[in-house]
């Protein structure tokens, strides 16, 4: 395999007395999709957290595109080529739709950018999300897809190479799911190499190449999905026998 | 029209300057003078408070540095007013550049809090300082016939400028007003204004966006505390005295805040509207029923539209044009 794209090793994360992450260390590598899962409070989440800046990890390295992140602030490692959203959507809701996918557009492209070219480059990602003609309506009347999508929209919208997709589709209907997958899949297709945290083990299954499983902040299993359906440990983790 | 918000500034300082020659009433400056001075302070607020989401109730802090660098930049150079309100400017700028670094890592009412407490210490540090009046406060008189480069500007038998200082520091807080209303123009229909935006509505996505929350927040503090620390510069020398609990006063935390949410804190106009509405109403309550009445108004407003309507004024009228 060529140079990973993202390599995480021996991450080590604590709050207080507590280790919620403890030597976790995995590669993800350019274009791949990649599962991450694990049961409630496994440590999925602060792992993105500690990828994406949010927290800091108290030991181990993270190393994105052969550049060490430890002590980059989350901007940037935005601007770098991570970007991720958030389990809950996150909107700027006193922005239109539109607005929303300015900021990132405004802060990481090309300096003195057109406004017509900052439009035009948010109309554009909002297309391919279906959702062009919502491009001037106030965030707070979005559906729960919306909100999801819009979420995607604005991180697709930060041009990662890297995309952490934080439980996109939690509490959507089947169709919704498989509308966000397709939409997913799209990206990754172009190149972006796409991370997926998800409890929806259908989607994560039919989405991923390659699959990690946590469980109580230790990495318990790694491979492809069918590798993964089919391990003792992560059975145990889910269904505690 | 293109530059129309630009000929508004120059009608306003304009009507400004003629208002100087009307031989009108001379309680109207001593009235005027503080709706300006409120609508910079609004206005300065508006930019961390409004567009950042940051409540800063140190106004009074930033104000009383502003005055008191001009009180000491008289007592040790005789220091004219323009060169009080840049310096002035330029260190209560410096301290919300420190403050913002010590203080924004606190969200919320921490952050309200740390300001708060600002003004305390400041005041207290002043209240034991001898050279600029110590507790006691100081007085002066501002100088006759003031020069700028061998030209009297300011004449008592006419031929000048202006006929008096009153006068001339009216017109001077004017163009402070409409110069730091351009500045939070400016700010809001900007990149920074939209980054600043994004931090209002939630930081950790902002930040997740590539916006340098951190330095926006400074630059805000920055910008806002130095418009503060320049409204403060221009109040001992048209008072002709000051001392800490008038420099200090929280009257100004309380006023900084409420005129842009009763006007609306989300666009440059909403701030003006509230400090010209609040700064006429208490002006009038000053001299028609008691210098006390007016906090009670402004309180009563204040829960009136924050319950009725929270995008102040200007958001009201908005929703009714749509």
């Amino acid at each position: 395999m060529s140079e990973p794209l993202l390599k995480v090793d021996s991450v080590t994360k604590n709050f207080g007395g507590f280790t919620a992450l403890s030597n976790v260390t995995t590669e993800v590598g350019v274009g791949e999709r990649f599962g991450l899962i694990g049961p409630n409070g496994s440590g999925k989440t602060t792992l993105i957290n500690c990828i994406s800046g949010m927290l800091t990890n108290d030991g181990g390295n993270i190393i994105f595109d052969g550049q060490n992140l430890n002590g980059m602030k989350a901007h940037k490692r935005t601007a770098a080529g991570i970007t991720r959203t958030f389990q809950i959507p996150r909107p700027f809701h006193s922005m239109t739709v539109m607005d929303n996918l300015k900021i990132p557009i405004e802060f990481l492209g090309i300096a003195g950018a057109s406004q017509k070219a900052i439009e035009d480059e948010a109309m554009s990602i909002l297309e391919t999300m279906g959702m062009a003609d919502k491009a001037n309506g106030e965030t707070t009347g979005l559906t729960q897809i919306e909100l999801r999508k819009l979420e995607l929209a604005r991180a697709i919208a930060a041009k990662p190479k890297l995309l952490i997709s934080d439980e996109a589709m939690a509490g959507l209907t089947g169709n919704e799911v498989d509308e966000v997958l397709e939409i997913l899949i799209n990206f990754n297709e172009q190149g972006m190499t796409i991370i997926m945290i998800e409890h929806i083990m259908r989607a994560v299954m039919q989405f991923s190449h390659r699959i990690i499983c946590l469980d109580a902040g230790e990495l318990i299993a790694e491979g492809t999905p069918d590798v993964i359906v089919k391990d003792k440990g992560v059975e145990r983790a889910y269904l505690g026998v | 029209m293109r530059y129309k918000f630009e000929i508004g500034c120059i009608l306003v300082l304009l009507a400004a300057y003629l208002f100087t020659y009307l031989e009108v009433n001379r309680f109207l400056y001593v009235a005027g003078f503080p709706i300006l001075q409120f609508v910079m302070i609004a206005t300065a607020w508006n930019i961390l408070g409004g567009y950042g989401g940051y409540i800063n109730f140190g106004t009074a802090g930033f104000l009383g540095v502003g005055s008191y660098t001009a009180v000491a930049l008289i007592q040790w150079l005789g220091a004219g007013i323009v060169e009080q309100v840049i310096i002035a400017g330029v260190v209560a700028g410096f301290l919300g550049l420190s403050i913002g670094y010590f203080t924004l890592r606190l969200k919320g009412v921490y952050f309200a809090i740390a300001t708060l407490a600002l003004a305390i210490v400041l005041e207290t540090f002043v209240n034991n300082w001898d050279f600029v009046g110590g507790a006691a406060g100081i007085s002066f008189l501002p100088p006759r016939k003031p020069e700028l480069l061998g030209y009297v500007f300011i004449d008592s038998k006419g031929g000048a400028l202006f006929g008096n200082t009153k006068e001339y520091l009216f017109f001077i807080m004017a163009v402070l007003a409409v110069f730091s209303v351009w500045i939070a123009r400016s700010i809001e229909k900007g990149k920074l204004g939209r980054g600043l935006n994004s931090i209002k509505d939630n930081e950790e996505a902002a930040e997740c966006m590539g916006v340098p929350t951190l330095r926006l927040k400074l630059f805000a503090t920055t910008i806002s505390g130095s418009l503060m620390g320049m409204a403060g510069a221009v109040f001992p020398s048209f008072l002709t005295f000051i001392d800490p609990l008038t420099a200090f006063n929280l009257e100004f935390a309380v006023n900084s805040l409420a005129m842009p949410m009763i006007g609306g804190t989300f666009t440059w106009i909403g701030p003006v509207v509230g400090a010209v509405l609040l700064g006429t109403v208490q002006q009038w309550a000053i001299v028609t029923f008691s210098s006390e009445l007016n906090l009670l108004i402004l309180g009563v407003l204040l829960i009136f539209f924050v319950t009725v309507a929270p995008h102040g004024i200007v958001g009201w009228f908005m929703k009714k044009n749509k």
